[in-house]
């Protein structure tokens, strides 16, 4: 018997327990890694089902050099002069059904964003977090703990910029004789640094595990206990950084930038990371408290701190871009979200910016002008971590960039750029859409009634063009909080007069025995066929599993990716947790007004979920409608060529 | 005129039908006719289910089976031949009269030769499709590459609108396109070298369509153990050609047919076997779950294999392999790769159906609906696995190799 097929029958909807648990004071996280729910619950309790998966595990702790590993990417290089800063023009953001998507006003009219001037300042100055102050265009820089700042001031000094702190340019001195000892005999130098790394990566460890998880800004104190730990392996950093400053070439200090960098997919539970990246973090986000333990690992912010502080520095802010300020801004305040909507409106921002750039002297567009784009992905990683989709597009663009002949005028290069991101905008998104349209309506059949979920771009395109044809169909949209993003497509097809129902998924039991297809966008489709999806996508496959209705996935092959997940705990995002502690258009239920100072609770609000390729009969995509088992070959023969095209 | 058409025996069953029909209508419309007709009424299942059932409406393909998987004895070939070889085709403008004599005199017809070939029994109808293709190239009169494959398209497409109903012809049209059309040396080669090269692919291709059936049969001999008792559906020449091979490798198995009900195909695959002197035992189609704690894997053949890895097979596959799975018994499917179709049925009804009629024996009572459907439609999870001339496949691979092929 082929066990893969033949397993379907036995799968059962995983049972996961998501810890909602405090942990208490005195339990270290790491230890936590058998067990599953932190509740140590006894196995029976764990696996209701004898069919049940395994209790859920925490991934292992990453170390700081895996994150250096991947897609280093290399961060704001001094600003040219030539770049216009012309604000004020208008940057065409996300043209694509911006009238659907881009809702509400550009960010500096919408009223959410006020200019707190206290808040900016008390955020500047407080103590124990890095704060870049912007006077005359001029950058410097305070560093708590200078010794262990070492690599990053060296790294981040822009040219004719001054250090301060005399223990700096000590520790500096200290360093340049080391750098220079370790010069005449590197191969013992290299060993020794070796073994004190992995010491202190021990010593690091135990350091860990014997400190309670503490959230919330880093205090002082905090930044001097991990000072010891980090000191032999940032020594190590600095070498090659300190050798390249004597050089006086970028090269090398470029190099160290880039592994400074934070990974895309940053482990938020490795505090020594954190710490850095929020050191050269152009958002300054408060982390929210409370934070539930299985998702310690995520980024989470207090939401609606960062936006007043940003904008103040839409004025100054040297290395970004305003067009990828502004995207990045309205990635923030949730004006652009939709995985289309989103990606359309960073490679228009890239697009704009690549208009304004020019290459600095002495050095080639190619290396330039890909740390730039670095730089602003980063940035928007702040802002709103990125999708797959996104990531996609931007391995793309960088592709490009680097494919680029050394010897072609600058001029052209740019213009190259430019139609290359608008052929991806149009080839892989646009028309990839329409492609899908085409393939999805030969699924519909009249008297059908077609269930969706949330607010899917190309379902809704689907659902309009087969009313287009006439096909006789009714919609049931599925919504659910907190969102309730569904009632925005609602409206819309109700205007082209579609028959509609609309229910939360509370009733999606109730409902799904009147539907006859379900359809569903996705934000990312992974190797193994798994689906990444708002929230909710995976309990509806299920249920329609259960009641044997086809499940259709439409989402466009640059979406897909060649990673495999198979929990949503591993990689999400966090939403605002005090969204879910409220209860819509009732003011006078507030139970949990004050969640956050309740040491014992913690809200989750997960954005995205994952459903097992089981659950789903078709995958439809640019490329044709394939089952979920046939994702891995069109990842395999049409993107291992990052041309894609 | 009708008398005269494509199949002797299709016009025999016509006859056969004539003479129990109880109804009035009667019109005499040529097979192609009633496909083309039938295409149009297939476009909405739901609104016309009174025009479905229209006694008329039969499957092309489903008669050409029938014709082909009757026990074929040298008389009835040599009937057929000489019904076939003066008959006249008229029932289109564009249908040319074809002597046999001289082809050089007319101009050449796709049909008239992907008939010419499929009268050969033992030749499945996508693979006469494949070398009707193949000979179209040889004789076509076009100077420039576009011209050919324009012609090429253009009688690949009169093949499909033939008998829209079959899935092996489409599929065999649409992958010899693929296959004859999709080399990169075409462009920079003359003309009579790419032509030349065409050809040989093209005849490459048939030559690997005629023999995938003997390469499935070797390739399945591993899972037929001595003792072992299979269980079949329907008549498939691939199953049988396997079950064939087994026996003449002095396999000890023992087959239980089933009867194949409406058309009775199992009769015919037992009739086969028992030739062979392989211990056979039919069944009736309900009796399947029956017998299936004696089964040791099922054997089928398959109309198309679809996208998903599943199959479209004659009537009663979906519930012989329910039963098989439920059971966990392994259901091994044996087809040609060029069945492999670019369909995603996503349940029973997402199919254009194939109709045929039903002889229950005794006459209906006005208002029952029959349930003509030939075919249906087995989902990739209650499959072991495809037996292909391109290896031995599990479900999902039928999609990897799909996309390969048509990307």
């Amino acid at each position: 018997m082929d066990s893969r097929r033949a397993s379907r029958m036995v799968i059962d909807p995983k049972v996961r327990q998501v810890g909602f648990v405090t942990p208490s004071t005195g339990t270290p996280t790491p230890n936590r890694t058998q067990s599953g729910p932190a509740r140590s619950a006894s196995p029976s309790e764990s696996s209701p089902a004898g069919n049940s998966l395994p209790p859920v595990t925490i991934p292992p702790r990453r170390h700081a050099s895996d994150n250096l590993t991947s897609q280093a990417v290399p961060v704001p290089v001094p600003m040219s002069p030539l770049r216009r800063l012309s604000i004020n023009e208008n940057i065409p953001i996300g043209s694509y059904e911006s009238s659907e998507y881009l809702l509400g006003a550009s960010p500096m009219t919408s009223p959410s964003i006020k200019f707190d001037d206290g808040e900016v300042s008390e955020d500047m100055f407080s103590p124990g977090k890095f704060s870049r102050v912007n006077s005359s265009g001029m950058q410097s820089k305070n560093y708590p703990g200078a010794s262990s700042l070492i690599t990053v001031s060296a790294v981040n000094k822009p040219a004719g910029v001054s250090e301060k702190g005399g223990g700096l340019s000590e520790l500096q001195n200290e360093q340049l004789t080391n750098s220079k000892s370790l010069k005449e005999k590197t191969s013992k130098a290299e060993r020794r640094a070796l073994q004190e790394a992995q010491r202190a990566a021990k010593a690091a460890a135990k350091g860990e595990g014997s400190n309670p998880v503490v959230s919330g800004g880093p205090a002082p104190s905090k930044a001097k206990t991990t000072k010891a730990v980090n000191n032999p392996p940032q020594r190590k950093d600095a070498v090659p950084s300190v050798i390249s400053e004597k050089r006086g070439s970028d090269r090398q200090t470029e190099k160290d930038r880039k592994k400074d960098v934070p990974h895309p997919r940053m482990q938020f539970d490795d505090k020594q990371r954190v710490e850095k990246a929020k050191r050269r973090a152009v958002v300054k986000q408060t982390e929210a408290r409370n934070r539930v333990e299985l998702f310690r690992h995520l980024p989470q912010y207090e939401h609606g701190t960062q936006l007043p502080n940003l904008e103040s520095k839409f004025f100054q802010l040297d290395p970004m871009h305003p067009a990828v300020y502004k995207v990045g801004l309205r990635y923030l305040t949730g004006d652009i979200c939709g995985g289309n909507a989103r990606c359309i409106a960073m490679l228009q921002a890239f697009k704009e910016s690549i208009i304004d750039y020019s290459t600095p002297p002495e050095k080639s567009l190619g290396r330039d002008l890909t740390a730039k784009i670095g730089s602003y992905v980063s940035f928007m990683n702040e802002c709103r971590p990125l999708s797959i989709s996104m990531g996609n597009a931007i391995r793309f663009l960088k592709n490009r960039i680097a494919k680029l002949p050394p010897t072609l005028p600058e001029s052209e290069a740019k213009a190259a750029l430019q139609t290359d991101i608008d052929r991806f905008i149009n080839e892989k998104i646009i028309l990839a859409d329409k492609v899908i349209v085409e393939h999805a309506v030969t699924k519909i059949r009249d008297g059908d009634v077609l269930l969706t979920h949330g607010s899917s771009s190309v379902v809704e395109m689907i659902l309009l063009y087969a009313h287009e044809l006439g096909k006789q169909f009714r919609v049931v949209i599925v919504d659910s909080r907190p969102k309730l993003d569904g009632q925005a497509l609602l409206r819309r097809l109700l205007a082209k007069g579609l028959s509609c129902t609309y229910t939360h998924i509370n009733a999606i039991s109730y409902i799904m025995h009147e539907v006859t297809r379900v359809f569903l966008g996705a934000s990312a489709v992974l190797s193994n066929g798994t689906v990444y999806s708002r929230v909710g996508t995976a309990c509806v496959c299920m249920v329609a599993y259960a009641f044997h209705i086809p499940v259709l996935i439409c989402c466009e092959a640059y979406k897909f990716h060649e990673r495999v997940q198979l929990d949503s705990i591993c990689s999400n995002e966090l939403g605002d947790p005090d969204i879910i502690s409220k209860v819509l258009g009732r003011e006078d239920v507030n139970h949990l007004a004050e969640w956050s100072s309740t040491e014992n609770l913690q809200l989750l609000n997960l954005i995205y979920d994952v459903t097992p390729s089981d659950y789903v009969s078709m995958i439809i995509t640019d490329y044709g409608m394939v089952p979920p088992t046939s994702v891995p070959v069109i990842v395999r023969e049409y993107m291992k060529e990052p041309l894609w095209m | 005129m009708w008398r005269r058409s494509a199949s002797f025996i299709l016009d025999q069953q016509q006859q056969q039908k004539e003479e129990r029909k109880k109804t009035t209508t009667t019109t005499t419309t040529t097979t192609a006719m009633a496909t083309t007709t039938e295409t149009s009424s297939y476009q909405n299942p739901n609104n016309n289910n009174n025009n479905i059932h229209h006694p008329n409406n039969i499957s092309a393909y489903y008669q050409t089976r029938a014709a082909h998987h009757g026990v074929v004895t040298s008389d009835w070939l040599a009937q057929a031949q000489a019904a076939v070889g003066h008959d006249v085709y008229d029932d289109d403008a564009d249908h040319v009269v074809r002597s046999s004599a001289d082809h050089h005199h007319h101009p050449f017809s796709v049909i008239d030769e992907f008939n010419r070939w499929r009268k050969q029994p033992d030749l499945a109808e996508a693979v006469a499709a494949i070398l009707a293709l193949a000979s179209v190239i040889r004789s076509s009169q076009a100077t420039t590459m576009m011209e050919l494959e324009i012609e090429l398209k253009k009688a690949s497409d009169s093949l499909k609108s033939w008998d829209t109903t079959s899935i092996s012809l489409t599929a065999g049209c649409d992958l010899f396109m693929r296959y004859v059309t999709r080399t990169s040396a075409l462009e920079y080669e003359d003309f009579s070298a790419a032509k030349s090269r065409l050809i040989e692919r093209g005849e490459k291709f048939g030559e690997i369509s005629r023999k995938a059936r003997r390469t499935i049969a070797m390739l399945s001999q591993d899972f037929i153990f001595d003792g072992c008792t299979i269980l079949v559906h329907g008549f498939s020449r691939v199953v049988l050609e396997v079950l064939k091979t087994a026996a003449a490798n002095k396999k000890l198995f023992r087959v239980l047919c089933t009867e194949g009900r409406p058309d009775r195909t199992g009769l015919r695959l037992s009739n086969e076997l028992a030739k062979l002197d392989v211990p056979v035992k039919l069944l009736i189609d309900s009796a399947v779950a029956y017998t299936m704690d004696e089964v040791d894997m099922v054997f089928v053949g398959a109309d198309g294999v679809v996208e998903s890895g599943g199959i479209i097979n004659m009537m009663g596959t979906y519930q012989i392999a329910l039963v098989a799975h439920s059971m966990n018994k392994p259901v091994y499917v044996a087809a040609e790769s060029y069945k492999f179709a670019r369909l995603y049925p996503l349940d029973q009804k997402d199919l254009a159906p194939a109709l045929r009629p039903i002889d229950f024996g005794v006459p209906i009572p006005s208002g029952v609906e029959v349930e003509t459907s030939a075919r249906d439609y087995t989902p990739p999870q209650y499959l072991t696995l495809l037996f292909t001339d391109l290896g031995v496949l599990t479900p999902s691979v039928v999609s990897d190799e799909l996309i390969r092929l048509y990307l």
